[in-house]
């Protein structure tokens, strides 16, 4: 069948088998593998992306269901050379360790902080209490959701250097 | 002028401040990782690369009466599909594991675990694959299962291992560490003994990435590359070298970014060897992914130890001695992880952070109806086990003296000026300041104070316990005189070289799984030469392209890697004084190391930066007798012992009355790792070690029903801590340098998850006092809890 969606504010449009999961869609017809696949029960949520700006686990959705929406992934995140904030507080706080968790982190975040841009360490627990990370015990992936929210104008670096 | 002569000295390395070294620094792998553009296993593909899939034995025990692939074979896509039978032809049923037995590839005699490996399907997309194996056809003579390690002994028990020539039973190994006699007689003569049987549960590490690979075998010239979620390359070089006939030098293992390891990325699995049998024989890549349950249900798990635990002491609560006897389940095979002659790793550090007069353990091995493993999940080596069993024998002595828990440690810790301490098992610790630790987390918790709030609340009928850990691990195997792992020494590898324009790359042989490597590895070559972190780049994981060495597992690439790398970069630096000597026309010995750069004694205006050398070293400065152009050094570090950082761990916990949920509503870590190169990424790794503690205690189990069936094999059952479930860290650290580190560093990347453990099991059991419990096995989940608050038996989960 042929759908067409948006995905990172690019039309697409691909004709794929019924039963493809979005989580495959994006990686394997797209080639957008910052969207990671971590379980196979969606507990996980490695592989969250968000459709119409709503963080869902694309897992959990045929490809051919997001047909006619707008799908942001972790490439999309970033405008231009230009971070999102989420982006660079989760650098900052050290949000992330070995990375696989982090794209569907980061999307969450920013459905958060879209919708309360002042979230508190509570909130920010419930809103990512459907990821999970085996790394960092959390703290820092709040301390990052709270650097970002307390930095919400565009960084105007592109993030490529690393300071002390 | 030449163009060399031109180009401006490194305006960096030439500051006259410090350059970066240790402190806290941002991480240089996150900029790719933050926009999705970290290169993970199944991010790979190439040119007509297919996708392989498995089929997995429904059953723990069963006779493999036959296999009916046609269908398969005939579905839409599928490019071959292989069993036990064609891997027999190749030799390749059977694979060597790290522990001296064999693993089955595919199955090719009988099913000996829920989840085994039966057959491959190689297709063109992995839907087909999948597809695929639902038309295999197997029928299966099922045998009763091996469940239960303490029956795996028993007379007329099922032989699983029955294609081993003459084996009648289940028994793997029994191996002992102290002396016997004079723990006996310690026990004999003593005032008080307590003992307590105890399961350290199997649990398994479930990194958020599971395990895969692409193999990609090249007919033509023989040569094989095998991109691999692999934590230790190298070796994986060789072992595939041994198994797969290969030669080495046509092998070129790559381990890419990794979505996390802890210790379940150490071995070579059978979908690693398929991915290549897939390979060689449809002459296209194949990518084998596995999925979460075939992660959970196949791969190494971790523990699984039955400990009886006993403690000696006198009245005063002086510690005397501790015994230990140990039922370690294996599962099917024996694949543990661990250096050759430790079949029980390093559990004889299980005499912990006390001054004994005496100890003694005595492990046995068994097979059972399970999968392999055993050594996972951040153990160093079942330290994790040693450090549960003396940390809650130490809190159950506590409570027979009626002692404070945190007093009776402090009596008996091993003091400064003891170390090195050889303790009665045959380590030698190389440095601890222990009191000093544990009276940090004291007072940073407020113990005092919580001891006063904890009455005040058990007066009102209110569950809260406090809960003490102080350990000490052992980490950084290791020294080749007694450790190898299938004979390969464990030392490691390091290659510095600064490129003419004052830039470098250091080549390491161990390989991050998101610990930061990238980045502290820089430091450390930053702090020893005077390049700023940026300006070195950190090489791993590719074979073709690092130093041989034996990976990272264990917490051993500081203790190891980074003790290589340190020397490596001395190594350059003392060429560099050479070569220094020559463009400023003085004697090396008038030269002296500051800052970056040589410069004569006495006039510190006179001198070279680390990139003015390197330009000289690669120009066309006339080099002094006996030194040759360019500035690069390699080494490989033997390590001359372990190192043995320490922890002091206090767990608060609030229990429901009403429900038996734990809360863990605080949580105080005290680390000592020695000189510490990044304290961002030290913090970080602690925090994931508490998390892995939380779910352990609290959440975690991989059990087995009387079938066999595997009851943990999915994220609906095997739970992983998520925001919720977690506290804000509150760490703190001392620093105790390890006295044979080149930079005094000790490893620290599993501390927390040994540590963690006991303080929040001590802290459950602690508020559990009021119903008269000396003892609760993991998880304490609600359900177990309740239990043992009524006095009932533990359920199963």
């Amino acid at each position: 069948m042929q759908i067409s969606m948006t995905v990172n504010g690019e039309d697409i449009t691909r004709e794929i088998e019924p039963r493809v999961l979005l989580v495959h869609f994006i990686r394997d017809v797209l080639r957008l593998t910052g969207t990671h696949w971590g379980c196979d029960t969606s507990n996980c949520g490695t592989c969250v992306v968000l459709m119409d700006g709503l963080p869902v686990k694309s897992c959990t959705v045929l490809a051919a269901m997001a047909d006619g929406h707008a799908i942001t992934t972790v490439e999309g995140l970033a405008t231009g050379g230009t971070l999102d904030p989420v982006q660079q507080g989760f650098m900052e706080e050290h949000g992330l360790q070995c990375g696989f968790c982090t794209p569907g982190m980061m999307l969450t975040a920013r459905a958060l902080l879209d919708r309360n841009p002042h979230p508190d360490d509570g909130e920010i627990r419930e809103a990512i209490s459907g990821q999970m990370c085996r790394c960092t015990g959390y703290a820092t992936i709040v301390r990052s959701v709270k650097w970002a929210a307390e930095h919400p104008a565009a960084q105007e670096t592109t993030g490529e250097e690393v300071t002390a | 002028m030449t163009i060399l002569e031109g180009h401006p000295a490194n305006p960096a390395a030439g500051d006259a401040d410090r350059p970066i070294g240790y402190g806290r620094l941002q991480r240089k792998e996150d900029p790719r990782f933050v926009r999705g553009k970290g290169n993970y296993v199944d991010d790979i593909v190439l040119p007509g690369m297919l996708h392989g899939a498995i089929l997995r034995s429904p059953v723990a025990h069963a006779r493999l009466v036959s296999i009916d692939t046609s269908k398969a074979l005939a579905h839409p896509g599928v490019k071959a599909v292989i069993t036990g039978q064609d891997l027999l032809g190749l030799k390749l049923a059977w694979a060597p594991t790290l522990s001296a037995d064999v693993q089955a590839v595919l199955v090719t005699d009988k099913v000996r675990f829920q989840g085994q490996e039966v057959a491959f399907v190689v297709a063109e997309d992995r839907y087909s694959a999948r597809d695929a194996l639902e038309l295999i056809e197997v029928d299966y003579d099922v045998l009763p299962a091996v469940v239960d390690a303490r029956k795996a002994l028993d007379p007329g028990a099922p032989v699983i291992r029955d294609e081993i020539e003459g084996r009648t039973d289940n028994h793997i190994f029994d191996w002992e560490a102290g002396d016997k006699a004079e723990t006996d007689a310690v026990f004999a003569s003593a005032d008080v003994v307590v003992s307590q049987e105890m399961v350290y549960p199997r649990s398994h590490p479930a990194p958020m990435e599971t395990c895969g690979a692409v193999a990609d075998y090249e007919p033509i010239d023989g040569t094989l590359t095998l991109y691999e979620t692999s934590q230790a390359p190298h070796a994986h070089r060789t072992l595939f070298a041994i198994v797969a006939g290969i030669p080495e030098h046509k092998i070129r293992i790559v381990s890419p970014d990794i979505g996390g390891g802890f210790g379940n990325k150490v071995g070579i699995y059978p979908g690693y060897i398929l991915a290549v049998v897939g390979s060689i024989v449809t002459g296209k890549p194949v990518k084998w992914m596995e999925d979460r349950s075939e992660n959970l249900m196949s791969t190494s798990f971790a523990r699984d130890y039955i400990m009886q635990g006993e403690i000696a002491a006198t009245k005063e609560g002086k510690i005397l001695a501790v015994r230990t006897t140990v039922l370690a389940d294996h599962g099917a095979f024996n694949a543990t992880a661990q250096p050759t002659k430790y079949p029980a790793g390093f559990f004889h550090i299980f005499t912990g952070s006390y001054d004994l007069q005496a100890a003694h353990c005595k492990v046995t091995g068994v097979y059972t109806n399970k999968a392999p493993g055993g050594v996972a999940y951040a153990c160093s080596f079942r330290v994790t086990e040693a450090v549960y069993l003396v940390e809650r024998m130490v809190d159950i002595l506590a409570r027979k003296l009626e002692m404070d828990p945190a007093e009776l440690r402090l009596k008996n810790l091993i003091k400064p000026e003891q170390f090195p301490y050889k303790n009665k098992t045959g380590w030698e610790y190389d440095s601890g300041d222990y009191a000093t630790a544990l009276r940090k987390s004291m007072e940073m918790a407020g113990y005092d104070e919580l001891r006063r709030e904890q009455k005040e609340k058990r007066a009102r009928g209110e569950l809260m316990g406090i809960g003490i850990s102080f350990f000490t691990e052992t980490v950084g195997a290791g020294p080749r005189k007694h450790m190898d792992i299938v004979g390969l020494g464990m030392n490691d590898g390091a290659e510095l070289r600064v490129h003419p324009t004052g830039k470098a790359v250091v080549r390491i042989s161990v390989q991050s799984q998101g610990q930061g490597h990238e980045t502290t590895f820089a430091q450390i070559v930053a702090e020893e030469i005077g390049i700023p972190p940026e300006d070195i780049d950190v090489v791993h994981g590719d074979t073709d392209q690092t130093p041989f060495g034996l990976g990272t597992y264990g917490s051993r690439s500081t203790p190891v890697s980074g003790a290589a790398v340190a020397l490596v970069a001395r190594k350059v630096r003392e060429k560099a004084k050479f070569i220094a000597a020559a463009m400023l026309e003085t004697r090396p010995e008038d030269l002296e190391w500051e800052k970056g750069r040589w410069f004569v004694k006495g006039d510190p205006s006179v001198g070279k930066t680390m990139a003015e050398i390197a330009m000289g070293a690669h120009g066309t400065v006339a080099l002094p007798e006996g030194i040759e152009g360019n500035l690069d050094a390699e080494v490989t570090y033997d390590p001359p012992n372990l190192t043995f950082p320490f922890g002091a761990y206090i767990c608060v916990v609030d229990v429901d009355p009403g429900t038996g949920h734990v809360k863990v509503r605080r949580f105080i870590a005290v680390d000592d790792c020695g000189t510490r190169i990044n304290p961002m990424i030290i913090e970080g790794q602690v925090h994931g070690g508490l998390t892995d503690g939380v779910g352990m205690a609290l959440m975690q189990i991989i059990e087995f029903d009387a079938e066999g069936n595997n009851l943990g094999g999915s994220f609906m059952d095997y739970l992983i801590p998520t925001a919720l479930e977690v506290p804000n860290w509150e760490t703190g650290f001392t620093v105790t340098p390890s006295p044979h580190h080149p930079i005094g560093a000790k490893g620290i990347g599993e501390s927390a998850t040994v540590g963690s453990p006991p303080a929040i099991v001590n802290a459950v059991v602690d508020a559990l006092a009021p119903f008269g419990i000396q003892h609760m096995d993991m998880p304490c989940t609600p359900a177990r809890v309740w239990a043992a608050m009524q006095g009932r038996p533990r359920p199963p989960i």
